[in-house]
Parts: structure tokens; sequence; C-alpha cells
């Protein structure tokens, strides 16, 4: 791969965002190069108006001039422009599940938990309660497997980098029990396959500093 | 072996109708059940744990939630007929972004429109026609958002034209009027026997969300 293969493909994101690092992780599990571009929300760049005109957010992907936006569009097109190391299973079935999976931790599992870690005194236990829930339909559907993919990395485990990942980060900081070996044994250990994974690991952001963003977060 | 289909609906349901369509577009003979969604069936609290909601395609037995989730199967699984998604990978996604802005954007303003008063049902009517102008904008010179045939887009977006008067009544705006290549759009559609099958007169809507207004206290 030459350098021109970078110009090629540029991700467009925030190094705090889960939903950017989706796309940064989805690129290095295929091996693709790419050029990456911070965005400052506040401050939006001219690239970003130009290439996400209707959400102006991040992440968005650019290949070969066209671009594309929504982390789940964009993981969906990553696996359907480059073969190897297929997302997606082929049984249009299984396929149908993982997408399930994905949107309801878009709908439902990541707002759940996100309400509960920035929740205030009064509504702590409601969303607290809500967290849990959410956690445990998606420890039903990991049931035995290693991933969420099955043996390998599969769409719903890069979608679920929240959970694997931010969550534990969030948790502490809110001072919170969501996601504990202890309640959820299966699921806390995939997280931990997950964080461990030798490109997953490569490609999400250093802890100390999510978890120093985070904090700074709360303080406001 | 015969497919055996089911579809677990409620007839003025813009999600439901998704999945009529895209059953019609493919020629799939299948159940229709209507359910009670103050009362849910077993059957549907069984295939859809998770969320309780129709739509529901059951397809042999294993159920499919989520109504673009589910067009996307049924387009995959009946591949050699009538296809809803591009083959080309970007075009593909480009459909995807546009189903997933009808998602995030219609229902809801639609439903500020209907359900709210003041300045609120005013953003609401802000938002809701500044998402249909765009979708127009999208659109452009193609008779669909599909190209020569209707396509995932469409089928996301045309059955949110079976609540244009319940929009227009409740919303005092003309829809015609603000946006008229969207409203010249939605009739090609509905030209189509797989879309006219599947959208409930616009007059019964009307009548079930003067009903639901009663309901909620609105009227």
């Amino acid at each position: 791969m030459d350098s021109s293969d970078n110009e090629q493909v540029r991700l467009l994101g925030k190094w705090a965002s889960p939903f950017s690092n989706r796309v940064d992780l989805a690129l290095k599990l295929k091996g693709v190069p790419y050029k990456y571009s911070e965005e400052d929300l506040a401050n939006k760049s001219v690239d970003l108006l130009n290439y996400n005109p209707v959400h102006k957010k991040v992440p968005v992907l650019v290949h070969n001039g066209n671009s594309i936006a929504e982390s789940l569009v964009i993981l969906q097109y990553i696996d359907e422009a480059w073969n190897n190391h297929p997302f997606l299973p082929q049984e249009p079935y299984q396929r149908a599940l993982a997408r399930f999976w994905c949107k309801t931790l878009d709908d439902k599992i990541l707002p759940a938990i996100w309400n509960a870690c920035w929740s205030n005194e009064k509504g702590r236990e409601k969303a607290v309660e809500e967290a849990l829930e959410a956690l445990k339909i998606l420890q039903d559907e990991l049931k035995d497997k290693k991933f969420f993919g099955g043996e390998t990395i599969g769409l719903v485990d890069i979608a679920a980098n929240f959970i694997g990942y931010w969550v534990s980060i969030l948790q502490e900081i809110a001072g919170l029990e969501l996601l504990t070996i202890e309640k959820f044994p299966k699921l806390y250990k995939w997280s931990q396959e997950y964080i461990n994974h030798p490109v997953i690991k490569e490609g999400l952001p250093p802890r100390d500093e999510l978890f120093a963003f985070f904090k700074a977060s709360a303080k406001k | 072996m015969a497919d055996e289909v089911t579809l677990l609906d409620f007839w003025p349901s813009p999600f439901g109708m998704r999945v009529r369509i895209a059953l019609a577009e493919k020629g799939i003979k299948y159940e229709y059940k209507d359910e009670d969604l103050r009362n849910k069936s077993p059957l549907l609290l069984k295939m859809n744990p998770v969320h309780k909601k129709i739509p529901v395609l059951v397809h042999n037995g294993k159920p499919i939630c989520e109504s673009l989730i589910a067009v996307q199967y049924i387009d995959e699984v009946w591949s050699d007929r009538s296809p809803l998604l591009p083959s080309d990978p970007y075009q593909r996604a480009q459909a995807r972004f546009w189903a997933d802005f009808v998602d995030k954007k219609i229902y809801d303003a639609g439903r500020k429109v209907w359900t709210t008063k003041g300045e609120e049902q005013e953003a609401g009517k802000k938002e809701f026609l500044d998402a249909l102008k765009l979708l127009e904008e999208q659109l452009g010179d193609k008779p669909y958002f599909g190209g020569d045939n209707i396509g995932y887009v469409d089928v996301s977006l045309v059955p949110f034209y079976s609540w244009f008067k319940a929009y227009e009544t409740f919303g005092n705006i003309n829809i015609e009027k603000e946006c008229p290549k969207f409203i010249a759009w939605a009739k090609r559609c509905l030209q189509k026997e797989s879309v006219s099958k599947s959208l409930p007169d616009q007059n019964k809507v009307f009548d079930f969300i003067v009903e639901m207004r009663k309901k909620f206290g609105l009227e």
C-alpha cells in the first residue's frame, strides 16, 4: 500500500467520541490506511460542513471524494467496500440480528447507561435501574459467545465499544457500579476480551486521557 | 418448503407500512395480523421481547424487528426481484443515510405537529417542512429516490404521506404549497399497487388521530 492510499480514505472525528472511535476500529480491523482529522465541534471546519451538511456532526468518512455520515451507516459501508475480515455474517437472518442489536445499542442501551452516569440525585435510582436492565438484555444476547460476532469481532462488537470501554470510565466518575464482574460476569468477560484484542487495543483512546476528559465535563 | 411469512402490525403505523410495501414489491404472500397496542398479543411479546413494538416480520417462525431492518432482510432473502437497495456500496450508504434521516426527523417532527400547541408546535412545523424540503432536494429530477423505480428511501418515506391530512389539519399547513415536488413524488408512488395497497386512506388515518388526540386530552 503506497502513500496515495492514505489520501483516499479520510476520517473526520473526535478522539473522545465512541461513535467516531467505531470508525477508527473498523478501518483498523480491515487494515485500511487513513488520514484522521480531529474536529472542533465548537468551531466546525469547512470540510466538516462540506462533507456532512445535513447533520454537521462527526464521524464522517471520506472515500475517493465521497462522504458518508452516521457511524452505523459508515460501518456497513466499510464492511461492503473492503471484503476482508467481514463484520457481518453471510446469512440474512444473522445479518438482521446483528443490525437489530446495533440499533438497540444506539436507541436503548447507550442512552440508558449515559443517562444513569449523568443523572442527578432525583432521577438516579430509576436511571440506574434502566441501565442495569439494558446491560442484562445485552448480556442475554451474548450468551456464551466470545464476541457478539462469534469467534471474531463483528459489527455488534464494534458498535458496542461504548460498553466495552467507555462504561468503565464513566461509571467510575459517576460513582456507580453498572458493568461489574459480579453483576454481569459474561458481559464483563467480553469487555476484557474486547479491550485486550490486539487491534482494538491499539484503536481505543488512552484510558487516563479519556478519564480526564469526562471528569472535566462532569465538573461543569 | 413453502415460506411462512407473518406480519405483526398496526394499520396506521408508517413503520408497518414500510414492511407491507417491501413484501408487496417482492410479491410475497403473507398473513397480516393487526395488533391492539393497548393489549399486546402473547405472540408479539414473544417475538419482540426487547421493544414490544410493531412491526415484527416473522419468517418461518423467526422474528425480525425494526421496520428498516425487516425491509433490508426482505431485500436480501428475496434478492432475485425488485431490488430495493442499490448494488454499489456508496449508493447503498446514501440510501441508508437518508432512510435514517427519515427516521430521525419525519416521525418526531410530525408528532410535534399533531400533539403540541404554540411555540413547540411552530418549531415542529418548521422542522417537519425543512425536512421535507431537504428530501425534495435529494430527490432532484429523479422520479423516485431509488431512481427509475421505488427503492429503500421511497419505502421508508412514503408511508408518512398517509398522515398528511392529519398534519395539515392540526398544524394548519399546506404541504402541497410548501413542498409541491414532494407531493408529486408521493402521488407517483401511490400509482404503484405495492404502495396503494399498503397505505390506508388519509381520511381513515385522520379519524384515528382525532381519537388519539381526544385520548391525550388535546381536544
